[in-house]
């Protein structure tokens, strides 16, 4: 396997209050990475400064080969990383397909039609909500837009900021079997970030835990799951 | 009512609503004692206090009766499916209104012996659309609040004049040239803001307009200052001006017809007339292409327009730019019709204005603008014989906007794109689905 992503000795500050200490990740070709942590860990600024704002202080990022450390926001994002960011962040005025539309910023006109139907394949409730308002749809189908959103740019990496947010478990469950089939089928990367510990760790191949802006373990996903300190700290008090 | 019990529900309403209506009486009658009910008159001796008891009475059982009219409406408003009705009612009347709007407009100056203060008023009335249909590119679409707008109607304006006066250049060599200056000076306007949102972009705005007639203002050797620029021609139609005196040269000697003062305003108002619809079907077709549709996404979410790979900057340069672009066309137009121009047109008060145009017509919609400019302007030019009571009808107007329609004339938008049918997207439900 070859390295998709790797992070070495990244740093990021908001002001003077450092968020991120020397952090070191890679993610696989490939592979579904979870990030998990307590609230203000530093999970989503983690994934922000991926994605450049804010620029990580110090160390690197090299994606596919090319530093992206210094790179802007938008050419990021042009560079096939998706973000769906965190709480969705959908455009509430705009139809579903517009939404949509504004996913495929990257790609080629042609290339729109089968993103599109691929995206009705995955999320059959788009479909039938095409002509409808995003702000009108329910939490779930705003998370499954955001998703079908991000993944318009027929993206290498999927950087997802807590797709579990505010819903229903069952609905947590279609939206990371979407996951699943879309690292099966299509081989899709995936970087995760979740408070909900258990349903990510089961799901990824390997996962992080940030502590207070630092990495404090890694490993297997299941191996993580099993370790009595991830335990007492992120499980316990139900899934 | 026949049964009992909707008998008994009928008394409970009337009872609800006349205890209401007996507040809002009350309240009346507090606001309207020092109003209505006592006068000063000045008499030889002083300053008598007369007391109107009759009048204070008639007042308040009106707003007594209003308050019932507006219960009794409201009530009727519950049992229709309020939404849905709405949206499909705007969006069928959409579908008339708008072609109507736009023939009677083209056809105005036509009806055969109207008088020349129509025609000079629809112009008046037709800039404003205009102004309009170019701020609402900036705050209806992108979503930036700019309160200094007039600032690129008077850069219009000035490139225009000052043309004209130093170089003796003609309104149509100016024209395309006041567009672009006006959209320069838009972009100098949106680099320092590109980092700010709402409030704070909006104070920054209304300073930028009031720098620009500032510096207009006190650069007397360039611009004459407070005493304005005089005798900027009057547009040509194909080389041939619109003198009164006749004869060679002029429109009303090549066509072998009687001068005329309406030919001149005719022509003015086909001018702004075709420059307005420019406006619109630019901003319509902008809507459709990438950049239109990122200046919405911009107004929806900025942080999810940067996530997917949408260059923020270029984005809202684009908006400013050509919403001030238009800008600087009207402003053009403005000085051409009017000969004269000086700072004291350009004052905050016309921003405002033009604001209240895209705002009270909902932000976003065409039609919703057209229609609250000639609210606007139009019928307060028209009530100009009952100029005291003016500003009494304007806040009757805002009042009722408030309760009929908070979110402006037209609240629903059309998405730019529909794989299956078109349909109205009320914003009436906007603001609710965040769950």
């Amino acid at each position: 396997m070859s390295v998709m992503l790797s992070l070495s000795g990244v740093t990021a500050f908001y002001g003077q209050i450092q968020a991120l200490r020397g952090i070191d990740l890679t993610v696989e070709k490939g592979e579904i990475v979870t990030l998990i942590g307590a609230n203000g860990a530093g999970k989503s600024t983690l994934m922000m400064t991926i994605c450049g704002n804010p620029r990580a202080r110090s160390g690197s990022i090299v994606y596919q080969g090319e530093d992206i450390t210094q790179c802007a926001m938008h050419d990021i994002a042009r560079k096939r990383i998706a973000h769906a960011p965190e709480g969705r962040r959908i455009f509430p005025r705009m139809s579903v397909e517009e939404n949509l539309l504004m996913g495929a910023q990257v790609v080629k006109f042609a290339d729109y039609d089968n993103q599109l139907a691929l995206m009705f394949d995955l999320f059959p409730r788009l479909k039938e909500r095409i002509n409808q308002r995003g702000g009108t749809l329910s939490g779930g189908e705003q998370q499954m837009l955001a998703i079908a959103r991000a993944l318009m740019s027929k993206p290498d990496l999927l950087m997802l900021d807590e797709p579990s947010l505010g819903l229903a478990p069952l609905v947590v469950k279609q939206i990371f079997g979407a996951i699943r089939q879309l690292n099966r089928e299509l081989g899709l990367t995936v970087l995760l970030v979740e408070q909900n510990a258990y349903q990510a760790l089961r799901l990824a191949h390997r996962g992080y835990v940030l502590v207070n802006g630092a990495i404090t373990m890694q490993g297997e996903g299941a191996e993580l799951l099993a370790r009595p300190e991830i335990k007492a700290a992120y499980l316990e008090g139900g899934h | 009512m026949s049964d009992v019990r909707s008998a008994q529900g009928g008394r409970d309403t009337l009872i609800r609503y006349i205890r209401d209506a007996g507040g809002v009486g009350l309240l009346a009658l507090a606001i309207f004692v020092p109003f209505i009910g006592l006068r000063l008159h000045g008499e030889t001796n002083g300053l008598v206090l007369h007391y109107r008891p009759k009048l204070l009475v008639i007042g308040v059982v009106l707003a007594m009766l209003a308050r019932l009219l507006v219960l009794i409406w409201q009530e009727r408003r519950v049992h229709q499916g309020r939404a849905a009705w709405r949206a499909a009612r705007v969006a069928s009347a959409g579908k008339y209104v708008a072609p109507a709007l736009l023939a009677s407009a083209a056809l105005l100056p036509l009806v055969p012996g109207i008088a020349n203060f129509y025609i000079d008023l629809g112009v008046l009335v037709m800039t404003y659309v205009m102004l309009g249909w170019g701020l609402n590119i900036v705050v209806g679409l992108a979503g930036l609040l700019d309160l200094g707008y007039v600032a690129f109607y008077a850069v219009g304006a000035y490139s225009f004049a000052l043309l004209a006066h130093y170089f003796h250049l003609s309104f149509w060599e100016c024209l395309p040239l006041s567009g672009i200056f006006a959209a320069i000076w838009g972009m100098c306007l949106g680099f320092p803001v590109l980092r700010l949102r709402g409030d704070y972009l909006a104070i920054v705005t209304l300073a930028f307009g009031e720098i620009i007639r500032l510096v207009i203002t006190n650069w007397i050797s360039l611009t004459g200052g407070p005493n304005g620029i005089y005798n900027i021609p009057h547009p040509t139609f194909f080389g041939l001006n619109f003198n009164l005196g006749g004869g060679p040269g002029t429109f009303s000697g090549f066509f072998g017809i009687d001068p005329d003062p309406k030919q001149l305003t005719t022509y003015l108002y086909y001018i702004i007339f075709f420059l307005a619809l420019l406006t619109n079907w630019v901003t319509l077709r902008l809507r459709r292409l990438p950049m239109g549709r990122a200046w919405e996404a911009l107004r929806e979410d900025e942080i999810a327009c940067r996530s997917l790979g949408i260059n923020v900057r270029n984005t809202k340069l684009t908006a400013f730019a050509i919403g001030a672009m238009f800008g600087g066309f009207a402003g053009c137009f403005f000085a051409t019709r009017q000969n004269f121009i000086s700072p004291d047109s350009f004052t905050f008060i016309e921003s405002a204005t033009v604001l209240a145009i895209v705002v009270l017509g909902g932000a976003g919609s065409q039609l919703g603008v057209a229609l609250a400019a000639v609210v606007m302007i139009g019928i307060p030019a028209l009530l100009q014989d009952l100029s005291i009571y003016r500003m009494l009808f304007f806040g009757l107007a805002l009042v009722i906007m408030m309760v009929v329609r908070p979110r402006g004339f037209v609240s629903t938008r059309t998405p730019s794109i529909a794989l299956g049918k078109r349909q109205q997207i009320s914003s009436e439900l906007m603001s609710e689905g965040h769950g």
